[in-house]
């Protein structure tokens, strides 16, 4: 078998490292709404009562 | 083994940064602003949590927006120099992958809306969703050199949906704001496509220097700066704003005239660097914010 020569080798680290900071950038994200939900929550419970 | 696969067995996934990219976070930062002055300028008081959430939630609104204006003008991006090197059309990013994002962040910011605020500012953020891909993006402005005049109302309506996201009700004044932005559309792009006129050639978008011409766009700008700095001032005779407001909309709106002026009655030659074109485009950006953050100001510490 021969390699495409117009494909680009495969880098191995750039593929985990995108994949890290996307998670990490995620994870942030999911916890961020999660506490903002929350406040929203209480916030209308007090506009509310 | 995993060093010798290459992109069309395993894609790189996508860098977060060209998807934030995809959300045009300058556009963005325009739209968080007059959205949040809408809110501030709305009467009564808006729980602080709420009313970032409901930001929050236009600004996600905005990005979407954005990102799926990107998806569908990748082809139309890589031949402008200004925009090739976008996330797609550079090829850093899957149109797929754009696609999901914008759709899924479309969907997640009407939520977040409904979630925080009302179903009124809900559906406003819908509509200028939808008006911005499918009625500017797809169907006006690859299709008529009024696109920017109609398309402007999808970029009016952020300080109308936070004055309803506080109120729940539609009020003269942010209608008026609504409109104060919508004729601020015109001159700006169109001063902005006078200095970047080859590039919309280029792309085949008939924007308004490349089909009618310079002179007769140059005559439009100074018209609708005209219609846009009485429409500026507008709220202070018809007492919604007071003194405040009103002398910066006078003083404002007369050095954006005298700029339109300056652009509309001159003519240009070869290799011209275009600096009263590039003037009145960085001005006019400044004039909104000042406007705007006038609004607030005049709302909550009038003279």
């Amino acid at each position: 078998m021969t390699e495409d020569p117009t494909q680009e080798p495969f880098d191995e680290a750039e593929y985990r490292r995108r994949q890290r900071s996307r998670a990490n950038l995620m994870a942030w994200m999911l916890g961020g709404l999660a506490i903002l939900f929350f406040l929203i929550t209480i916030a209308k419970m007090q506009i509310f009562a | 083994m995993a060093q010798s696969l290459t992109h069309d067995e395993t894609a790189l996934p996508a860098d977060w940064r060209d998807l934030f990219a995809l959300t045009k976070p300058r556009v963005m930062s325009l739209v968080v602003f007059t959205a949040l002055c809408g809110l501030l300028a709305a009467p009564g008081s808006v729980h602080p949590v709420l009313a970032f959430s409901s930001i929050l939630a236009i600004a996600l609104g905005a990005g979407a927006s954005g990102a799926l204006n990107q998806w569908y003008e990748a082809g139309i991006d890589a031949k402008m120099k200004r925009t090739a090197g976008r996330p797609l059309p550079a090829g850093r990013l899957d149109p797929q992958t754009a696609l999901q994002f914008g759709v899924g962040l479309a969907a997640f910011s009407l939520f977040l809306m409904l979630f925080a605020s009302n179903w009124q500012a809900t559906l406003m953020l819908l509509a200028s969703i939808l008006f911005y891909v499918f009625v500017y993006t797809m169907w006006l402005k690859p299709r008529t050199p009024q696109n920017i005049v109609i398309g402007g109302a999808a970029g009016a309506f952020p300080p109308l949906i936070g004055w309803v996201a506080a109120t729940g009700s539609i009020a003269p004044l942010p209608v008026l704001l609504f409109l104060l932005i919508f004729l601020w559309t015109p001159p700006h792009f169109w001063a902005l496509a006078l200095f970047v006129r080859s590039d919309y050639a280029a792309a085949g978008i008939p924007m308004m220097p490349v089909v009618a011409g310079e002179k007769s766009t140059r005559r439009q700008i100074l018209f609708y700066a005209v219609i846009m700095a009485i429409g500026a001032v507008a709220p202070w005779p018809l007492g919604y704003t007071g003194a405040l407001y009103g002398w910066t909309a006078v003083v404002l709106s007369a050095i954006f005239v005298l700029l339109s002026i300056q652009v509309g009655t001159r003519t240009t030659g070869e290799g011209d660097l275009m600096q009263p074109e590039k003037r009145l485009f960085a001005f006019s950006i400044a004039y909104l914010f000042i406007l705007f953050g006038a609004v607030v100001v005049d709302h909550w510490w009038p003279l």
